[in-house]
């Protein structure tokens, strides 16, 4: 279990003053602090932690969220800035002692530019919001986290979110342009523009992924591109990792990149065939998802030539679609996959490793090793382009002992994808889920000097304390 | 001029120089000194003896070098693999009178990014790992070597385009990708530079992934166009270059005159493009960079033209703006102007030090972010040793 710092006693006394502070400099439907009302936000998509705030606010502008800032700064409180709540590292877990800052009512997009190509939308946007606002026109914002739907733009910039689709358009940080930043002192700075590579130093960059360590965003201004005239998916088995593994690397060496490269292993191909009924092989190893974009000729050209490479590697079987629909059904079961695999499991962690991608026959055969040792399943679901595993390490909540053994579990996992070269966390965020592993990846000295960048922005550490960095050996968190 | 040849000795150098708060001039090979201000220390440290490719992994999409790896080197590497640097970053050897090529570090350290930047993505966005040493003479590491990685604050960006003052980089892992099997132009005559924007913005907003527009200003007699030419550019296989240049000039067909370059012709002007060889910058003229939403680039070639002779390319789809002109503080304050009145971005990014001293050579930072920005830089550099004067004053 992940400890949480002691909340701050004076503040936890001064409730009831805080609260009527926050309502005299909020409109009285933007602060909540009955139990009852606060109950949604005491957890995020990380449900096996969960603890009640100090108080919920949801402001509806950036002037709102400044005052709000203003005030906790002034008063020492600690604030926890939530989009939709998505995270499944715990990014948006309240303490007891910390103001929830939810931005879900900023929600509306301010311009769209098809000429220059930009939108700028308020952080509560979703993130297929900003596609619904485009696509007519033929355009779309890139980044697609499978929690798309939800997911709400001012979250993928803290958590630099990325997708299945980042082999090609990159992640959050490579299509913004400019962000509204709110500073813990209630100082709004306009970060980066409607124009690329601002001059100076990259604070645009730093910011994407930071975590609400630094800062709040409000707005944010992204790069939408049009989109391609089409695109279509294959489907390609294997009887073994290490195969499927080769004929990725035989694509990528080819030089085309699809615009997707999924890969999925035994467990996982059942749990979402089981669910849905997408026609996998069940009696494949490994098995890949390909997706190209194009013209039709195009597509015919381009799987033409990667079902010309996965021949030479024996495949168990393979599938072109052969129209948008079957193209559809075969990603079905990939968007499924965290579904399908609750549907065989009550509980499952999502973990969110990234490894060279040469390791993978490695690291899957260590991984189903410590699943015969925790005696926990696990099913592998990979962007086999760009490395970002994500094991779905099946447990049962109502057994202690089961949670227990699955966080060390994933503990494990992330240990061996940074002992093989890679890292803790490719898209969804430290949180508070890997805090306290980022010993693991880094010297005590460069977590210090990580550490000094947040007080350059938050002396006081009351940005989304308790998250990102370890509490052990931390002079401005009383653990 | 000192110039190790381990990390480990650069280090102790930089230690040494901190004990003794002696600046330092931080550099590669010294190819863009005329880059942003003149820099206030009497001794060089240079990374031009850290060399050598360390890791290159082609199916991994990565590769990793010392930061004096020159930049043709890791460029012929790759080559042998069919990739090349994502972001083509120009080679700026004629501009800035260099007799080498630059380093890695220091195409890194200034952030530059050459045409491709528009569809792929900047020099930032595929700097995967770094490691560097603090003003104070500590190694630090930060990214890593995979593509996908957001574990902690993201020091690479942060020290991309930071020109050496908040850290020395002694190696790089950079993202690659495979180089195109094709490369075709749609070169197009427009009246002029809105309507060149124009035609550009319908480029891009074509589905056929376009990974160059450009505005040249003469005309390209050597090709048969008259006036200003847009340029588009796409990178693909083969027979995917073939249809799609044929589509968009068929979509674009309302907007000029024009014409198809095959894939030496069109690697032959993007390369001038990227080096920015049409801009003609005499050697005692200033050349500056403008950032702007392509629609304004217009209204700031104006703005311009009306303070001084301005000779011009632009970029990115008419969203970099290259300037050369005299190097004045009246031709430097129509620029700063004109990139402001447009919400945009400057910097002075080759003048003598008889301008470059006296004038801002980047926007001004608004008060409580010189404030994060003061704070970063005593985390990274305490005693602010590193290229002082470099970026402001």
């Amino acid at each position: 279990m992940i400890s949480l710092p002691a909340p701050k006693p004076d503040i936890l006394e001064r409730r009831d003053a805080i609260l009527a502070d926050l309502g005299r400099l909020l409109p009285a439907d933007a602060v909540i602090g009955e139990a009852i009302r606060m109950k949604p936000y005491e957890t995020d998509g990380l449900a096996a932690y969960r603890q009640m705030p100090l108080a919920v606010v949801l402001p509806r502008t950036t002037a709102e969220v400044a005052q709000v800032l203003r005030y906790c700064h002034a008063n020492g409180i600690r604030v926890v800035p939530r989009g939709a709540g998505t995270s499944l590292a715990g990014g948006a877990l309240p303490l007891a002692d910390a103001v929830v800052i939810g931005l879900m009512r900023m929600n509306a997009i301010h311009e769209i530019n098809l000429e220059d190509r930009y939108a700028v939308v308020e952080a509560g946007v979703t993130n297929i919001g900003i596609t619904k606002a485009v696509e007519g026109d033929g355009f779309f914002y890139a980044p697609d986290p499978s929690s798309q739907l939800a997911c709400m733009i001012g979250g993928n910039v803290m958590m630099n979110s990325g997708g299945a689709h980042c082999l090609k358009y990159g992640v959050t940080a490579n299509n913004l342009l400019g962000l509204t930043f709110v500073t813990i002192e209630g100082e709004v700075i306009q970060i980066g523009g409607n124009h690329l590579d601002a001059a100076g130093y990259d604070w645009l960059g730093l910011i994407t992924g930071s975590e609400g360590q630094l800062g709040l965003v409000t707005e944010v201004t992204v790069r939408i591109l049009r989109g391609p005239e089409g695109a279509r998916a294959m489907l390609t088995a294997f009887d073994s990792v290490e195969v499927a593994g080769a004929a990725v690397d035989a694509i990528i060496g080819s030089g085309i990149i699809p615009v997707a490269l999924e890969f999925m292993d035994k467990p996982c191909i059942h749990a979402c065939e089981a669910f849905a009924h997408a026609g996998y092989p069940l009696d494949a190893e490994a098995m890949l998802i390909i997706e190209v974009e194009g013209s039709l000729a195009e597509q015919d050209m381009l799987l033409g030539k990667i079902r010309d490479i996965c021949a030479r590697f024996h495949p168990t079987s393979m599938k072109l679609a052969e129209s948008a629909e079957q193209s559809l059904a075969i990603w079905k079961g990939r968007k499924g996959a965290f579904g399908a695999v609750g549907r065989i499991s009550p509980d499952y962690l999502c973990m969110d490793g990234t490894i060279p991608t040469g390791e993978l026959p490695h690291v899957l055969k260590r991984i189903g090793e410590m699943s015969v040792q925790y005696g926990l399943g696990v099913a592998n679901v990979f962007h086999a382009g760009d490395g970002n595993l994500h094991p779905l390490i099946m447990f049962d909540a109502n057994d202690p002992d089961s949670f227990r053994k699955a966080e060390e579990f994933g503990a494990d996992i992330l240990r061996l994808c940074v002992e093989v070269g890679g890292c803790l966390t490719g898209e969804h965020g430290v949180g508070v889920e890997k805090r306290d592993l980022m010993s693991v990846q880094f010297t005590p000295r460069e977590l210090e000097l990580q550490r000094a960048i947040k007080t350059a922005f938050d002396d006081g550490w009351l940005l989304n304390t308790a998250k990102v960095f370890p509490l052990a050996d931390n002079p401005k968190i009383a653990a | 001029m000192t110039a190790p040849d381990t990390e480990e000795a650069l280090a102790a150098e930089i230690a040494r120089a901190h004990a003794a708060r002696e600046p330092l001039c931080i550099e590669g090979r010294g190819t863009k000194r005329a880059m942003l201000r003149p820099v206030q220390a009497a001794r060089t440290l240079s990374t031009r003896n850290l060399t050598g490719i360390v890791l290159y992994r082609p199916t991994e999409l990565m590769i990793r070098a010392r930061a004096g790896t020159a930049i043709p080197e890791i460029e012929a590497a790759l080559a042998e693999n069919n990739q090349q640097i994502i972001a083509e970053p120009p080679d700026l050897t004629a501009m800035f009178g260099a007799s080498e090529a630059a380093t890695l570090g220091g195409v890194v350290s200034t952030n530059l990014s050459g045409p491709r930047r528009i569809m792929w993505g900047a020099m930032r966005d595929h700097v995967l790992g770094i490691r560097a040493v603090t003003g104070e003479g500590e190694v630090f590491r930060s990214g890593g070597r995979v593509l996908k990685n957001v574990t902690g604050l993201d020091l690479c960006k942060l020290l991309t385009g930071a020109h050496g003052t908040l850290g020395v980089l002694t190696e790089v892992t950079l993202k690659v990708l495979p180089r195109a099997e094709a490369t075709g132009t749609l070169a197009i005559s427009v009246p002029d530079v809105a309507r060149g924007v124009a035609a550009l913005s319908a480029a891009l907003g074509s589905p056929y992934g376009v990974s160059g527009a450009a505005l040249l200003m003469e005309g390209q007699a050597a090709l048969g166009l008259d006036g200003m030419v847009a340029l588009a550019r796409i990178e693909d296989l083969a027979e995917s270059v073939t249809y799609r240049l044929a589509r968009l000039r068929d979509e674009l067909a309302g907007h000029g005159a024009a014409l198809l370059l095959d894939t030496a012709a069109s690697h032959a002007i993007w390369r001038a493009v990227r080096d920015a060889q049409p801009l003609d910058a005499a050697p005692e003229e200033a050349v500056w960079r403008i950032s702007v939403a392509p629609s304004a680039a217009a209204g700031v070639v104006t703005a311009l033209r009306a303070a001084f002779a301005a000779k011009l390319l632009l970029d990115w789809g008419g969203g970099l703006i290259w300037v050369a002109g005299p190097a004045s503080e009246q031709a430097h304050g129509a620029v700063m102007q004109a990139a402001m009145a447009a919400r945009g971005s400057f910097t002075l990014f080759r003048g003598p030090a008889s301008l470059s001293a006296h004038v801002p050579v980047l926007p001004e930072e608004v008060a409580p972010l010189a404030a994060i920005a003061r704070r970063v830089k005593a985390t990274l550099d305490p005693l602010g040793l590193l290229n002082p004067g470099r970026m402001r004053g």
